[in-house]
């Protein structure tokens, strides 16, 4: 297989606006031209849109507004994790021979489609995913003793972390209270507690090796690639207080990258909600079961920005295309040592964790400088 | 009849493999293990409590019947893990299943 590595990327800030699918997929594409001149667009040979909008072939018409002609160019949805599904499938037709570069695109607005699994009908009249969180919370706090309390720091945290992002959704610090006194959605979740659907745009671009030395000044390869899904009914998960899905596709990207979790410097992790923090963790192994909420404390109480350095799902906004892209985007600049203010303290391998509906399908990526 | 079909008249049937009895779900006119005809089993099932939370006033709880069915569904009373319970209500509506246990 080819060696497959980042060679450049732009992201739009995540918003509430209104704005067509077209113009905010757009809008990443041209950040990342502009900001690396020396991509000659005539050499992408793949263009590939990670969404759950229902427009039609916004591959090609991404590709038409951006003046690219392409060989390959389509749309990948995968719920929440298209957008490392994206990078996944640009990665393989890069490593094949395929082609030789490709730019993946993820979009989404504030009013996706991809916020509500329609099919899955055994959870009745609960479809919103507050309510799988809800199950997962509840049975996360009975198995471990955890209380309400305690998981707050995950989005006290979050949104500390967002606030050094210029382009997350939340530019607000919350005290533990203010999540515990935030809106009650149901006994086991709060407001803040909650990432939010927005309207934002991620992307970024994959070469094979010789593109990336030739492009890059600052290479990062994706040298690890885990993917499992065990359903797509939220009733057919194994567990509820942890990620069957998270644990396998952690152990397929580290083998892959024949690294361990203690090699991992720093980690985008899916925290659709905040006990959705701790069970990554912990199915990913950088703790042990029950104990991801220590770890989260003491890293909150040392200001260390290791897990979810841009602020996570619930402090940057959660636009479905994009989160998986963008995740993707923050640790490639924490590798590079590019990111502001909230820079971790030289890594050398990173890790992100994606995840849909209810952590039926996971993807982990490994990246390294 | 489908499953479907039983549930709009606020039956609810287990579907299971004519020909490798294996209940499937969510339902499906095909086995997804053997790709075999799948036909209803009716009873008064009961099923367990898994686990639960509640909105507003509301409780809803996760139930599982036969080790394998499992289905969200609104309960009158406070749940308690491992409680057995039966339908008292179900059907479709405007598209979506509905389920009440007692």
């Amino acid at each position: 297989m080819n060696r497959v590595g980042i060679i450049g990327h732009g992201i739009t800030p995540f918003s509430k606006d209104d704005q067509k699918i077209e113009t905010v997929l757009l809008n990443s594409a041209k950040k990342l031209f502009k900001s690396n001149p020396e991509i000659n667009r005539k050499d992408v040979d793949a263009v590939l849109v990670s969404t759950n909008n229902n427009s039609k072939y916004l591959s090609p018409v991404l590709s038409e507004m951006a003046g690219i002609q392409p060989n390959t160019s389509h749309t990948i949805e995968s719920l929440c994790n298209s957008g490392t599904n994206s990078i996944v499938s640009a990665y393989s037709y890069i490593a094949s021979g395929l082609a030789d570069m490709v730019l993946v695109s993820g979009a989404e607005r504030y009013d996706s489609p991809g916020q509500i699994l329609e099919w899955d009908n055994s959870r009745g009249e609960y479809k919103h995913p507050i309510f799988w969180a809800s199950i997962f919370a509840k049975s996360y706090k009975r198995k471990y003793g955890i209380s309400d309390e305690q998981l707050a720091v995950v989005s006290v945290k979050n949104h500390k972390q967002a606030k050094k992002n210029p382009n997350a959704l939340s530019n607000k610090t919350y005290s533990i209270e203010d999540v515990l006194n935030s809106k009650k959605l149901t006994d086991d979740l709060r407001l803040l507690d909650c990432s939010r659907p927005c309207t934002g745009s991620a992307s970024i671009i994959l070469g094979s090796e010789e593109k990336v030395n030739k492009l890059s000044e600052d290479p990062v390869w994706i040298t690890g690639i885990g993917q499992k899904t065990i359903s797509a009914g939220f009733v057919k998960n194994i567990s509820f207080s942890s990620m069957e899905s998270t644990k396998l596709a952690g152990q397929a990207a580290l083998k892959m990258a024949d690294k361990s979790i203690e090699n991992i410097d720093v980690a985008e992790v899916h925290d659709a909600f905040s006990v959705c923090e701790p069970m990554a963790l912990e199915s990913l192994g950088f703790s042990k079961d029950g104990q991801g909420m220590h770890m989260l404390k003491e890293l909150h109480e040392t200001n260390n920005f290791k897990i979810n350095p841009r602020g996570g799902l619930i402090g940057t906004g959660h636009p479905l295309g994009a989160t998986g892209i963008a995740q993707t985007i923050e640790i490639t600049q924490q590798l590079q040592s590019n990111a502001g203010n909230r820079q971790t303290k030289n890594p050398q391998a990173g890790l992100v964790h994606n995840m849909s509906a209810a952590a039926t399908s996971s993807t982990v990526l490994i990246l390294e400088k | 009849m489908s499953f479907e079909s039983r549930l709009s008249k606020g039956e609810f049937c287990i579907p299971e493999c004519g020909k490798c009895k294996k209940i499937v779900w969510p339902p499906s006119e095909v086995c997804s293990h053997c790709f075999g005809n799948v036909h209803l089993k009716e009873s008064d099932f009961e099923g367990k409590i898994i686990e639960f939370s509640r909105q507003n006033d509301q409780y809803f709880c996760m139930v599982e019947f036969e080790n394998t069915v499992r289905i969200m569904a609104k309960i009158s009373v406070t749940p308690e893990i491992g409680k057995s319970v039966k339908i008292l209500k179900c059907g479709i509506n405007n598209g979506n299943y509905f389920f009440q246990v007692i």
